[in-house]
């Protein structure tokens, strides 16, 4: 059990030895970080209490892409994307994903705009506990917005005559969404420390947005793609959330063993699905937390 | 046992690409004074308290603040020092409570004790009216007055203030002033840059002043003016004298027993600028040599040496000279991406 650190004596004539702090400096997961990381996270919380516009639109965007987009192909021929239920039914997994994906890859524009504004400067002389508390309380707050947007979507579901999966199911799609969150929030948090300014970094989350949208199964499945198309959408970590939640919605009797896509190279069970999700993410946090070190320490 | 110094620079270096911010700076400050540093901008100030401050790390040299090494000890130098940076980033959206019980968690004030700083440091700056209004509704003066109590909250050994009154009013100038003369008091210790000649006259007990990335010169304020020596008299013949009578004036006065040093400054419509022996009756004998050599006088004034006349007279330019011409050769674009990390 770490202490949280003794003040230093403002007695100037008191001898400070050099290196005296080394044993009472508090590291990670001490109580003094837990301090700074609630601290910061209640920060981004009051910003998202006074400026609620981005949750607000971050809940009506994908309501709108699940009415309109919906409405757009609802009047396809059954059984042309492969499967016989109708396109509204079939969308509603690749909205859920595609808000998370969306959410989380802006992580990083907050961070940017304190860098550029100096507000990090602000951080960084303080004597943090670790500086990996500025990264993860953008996560918590990032994650946690991801999931409000998430059951806001599974409920209009509700509405829109996409069922609702069992209790267990719902912890699966939560879980599947942590996941690819936390990851793309990883990378996103990394490049807010990379990139010289916020043009680049929106510039960057523009080109990555869309495209990796169209290259997954959230909109189309995998089938219905040329085959290229396919191998790509293969290598696409949004169609390893989609596809699991998509099939959760579907059937009622889904099971770690299901098969929930076919790969080029061969079948994806739900359970498959999941590991290369907490690959993703760790691969992400790994790669991340190195370049973070060498910014940050 | 000898004290340690409240902050030690020794031979601090710093380049950024191919320009050396900080060449060798060399001072200490102890603990209880206000110690200023002063030069132009460009001169390495801000560098040298951002290495201290431990935001970029030096090239070279010793930092240490009470004996701790900037280095081996980041950490610890954080929670000794309060570092109030020169342009303030406030989070427009929080109230400026909320912000400072932020800045408490961050250096991990128990609960209770932040709370009763909190409310002390905003009594004491007075801003009781508006620490519950968002901080994009301050102005300039209230939000250096919020980032000071931000920089003494947790009860800084050092607290290290980067051009204190920069951009602010009169007004809000001489608050901080005032506030900054309370804590010296107090005994905290004081370390700042400013580029104001008064500023660091008016509150500093010992000044260091830089140029290019050295120390020029260190000392009290009136023992660095008596190194300089002699008074100095400003003469202005006419409002604008005519170079042609100026010059005349000015090789007439050379020859005045008491001058020192006589210089024509064109920026003020020729005046002309003297050093002469202290204590003489240096202002009478010079209008009756005027009168005599049959030449106007328009104004003239007799005063001590300023900390510009240091400045003057170590690197052959006025601090106004230096600043302007280092206007036209720093780029701001590349100085934003220094200070961000």
């Amino acid at each position: 059990m770490t202490t949280t650190p003794v003040k230093p004596d403002l007695n100037p004539n008191a001898a400070v030895v050099d290196g005296a702090y080394e044993g009472i400096t508090p590291g990670l997961f001490s109580k003094a970080f837990f301090q700074e990381t609630f601290a910061l996270t209640r920060r981004l919380f009051i910003q998202l209490q006074r400026r609620p516009s981005t949750l607000v639109a971050g809940i009506i965007q994908p309501l709108m892409w699940l009415i309109l987009f919906g409405a757009l192909f609802k009047n396809v021929p059954a059984g042309l994307f492969g499967t016989d239920i109708g396109y509204g039914q079939f969308l509603g997994a690749g909205v859920i994903v595609f808000t998370a994906f969306s959410g989380a890859l802006n992580a990083g524009l907050p961070v940017m705009f304190d860098r550029e504004f100096g507000f990090l400067n602000r951080l960084l002389v303080a004597p943090l506990a670790s500086r990996f508390s500025i990264v993860l309380a953008s996560a918590i707050f990032i994650t946690t917005l991801s999931l409000i947007q998430t059951a806001a979507i599974v409920a209009v579901g509700v509405l829109l005559g996409a069922g609702l999966p069992g209790p267990l199911g719902l912890g699966v799609v939560a879980t599947i969404i942590f996941l690819l969150v936390l990851g793309v929030t990883a990378l996103s948090l990394g490049l807010a420390f990379t990139l010289p300014g916020h043009v680049e970094l929106i510039a960057v989350i523009f080109v990555t947005n869309l495209p990796l949208l169209f290259a997954s199964t959230a909109l189309v499945p995998l089938a219905f793609m040329p085959p290229w198309l396919q191998t790509v959408a293969s290598l696409n970590p949004l169609s390893y959330a989609i596809e699991p939640i998509r099939y959760i919605y579907l059937h009622s009797n889904w099971g770690v063993n299901s098969v929930v896509m076919h790969a080029p190279w061969g079948p994806v069970s739900l359970g498959g699905s999941l590991l290369v999700l907490v690959g993703f993410s760790a691969l992400a946090l790994l790669s991340v937390q190195r370049l973070l070190r060498r910014r940050l320490g | 046992m000898a004290m340690a110094p409240a902050v030690l620079v020794e031979q601090l270096q710093k380049r950024y690409g191919q320009v050396e911010a900080v060449k060798d700076i060399s001072f200490q400050v102890q603990p209880g004074e206000i110690f200023g540093l002063l030069g132009p901008n460009g001169a390495g100030k801000t560098t040298t308290l951002r290495c201290l401050c431990t935001l970029v790390a030096a090239d070279g040299g010793t930092l240490e603040v009470a004996g701790v090494s900037v280095n081996n000890n980041p950490k610890a130098v954080r929670q000794l020092l309060g570092y109030v940076a020169q342009e303030v980033a406030l989070d427009k959206v929080l109230t400026g409570r909320e912000l400072l019980q932020l800045q408490a968690a961050l250096y991990h004030l128990p609960r209770q004790q932040g709370l009763e700083q909190i409310e002390t440091m905003i009594s004491l700056l007075g801003l009781v009216a508006w620490a519950d209004k968002p901080t994009g509704t301050y102005s300039g003066g209230l939000r250096k007055r919020l980032d000071l109590a931000a920089g003494l909250l947790h009860q800084p050994t050092v607290l290290v203030l980067d051009e204190p009154t920069v951009g602010l009013d009169i007004e809000s100038r001489r608050a901080i002033w005032t506030f900054l003369r309370q804590l010296r008091e107090q005994g905290t210790t004081v370390l700042m840059t400013s580029h104001y000649l008064e500023e660091v006259d008016a509150l500093a007990d010992r000044v260091a002043i830089i140029d290019q990335g050295e120390v020029i010169a260190v000392g009290t304020p009136s023992e660095l003016k008596d190194q300089v020596g002699g008074d100095r008299i400003t003469l202005r013949l006419r409002e604008f004298a005519p170079l042609a009578e100026a010059q005349k004036a000015q090789a007439m006065i050379q020859q005045l027993p008491f001058v020192q040093d006589v210089i024509i400054n064109d920026a003020q419509g020729n005046s002309l600028n003297l050093v002469v022996t202290p204590q003489s009756d240096a202002l009478i004998n010079l209008q009756q040599a005027l009168k005599a050599a049959d030449l106007p006088t328009f104004g003239i004034a007799q005063s001590r040496p300023s900390l510009d006349d240091v400045y003057l007279a170590a690197t052959g330019k006025t601090l106004l000279d230096a600043e302007l011409a280092a206007a036209g050769q720093r780029d701001p674009k590349v100085e934003r991406k220094q200070s961000m990390r």
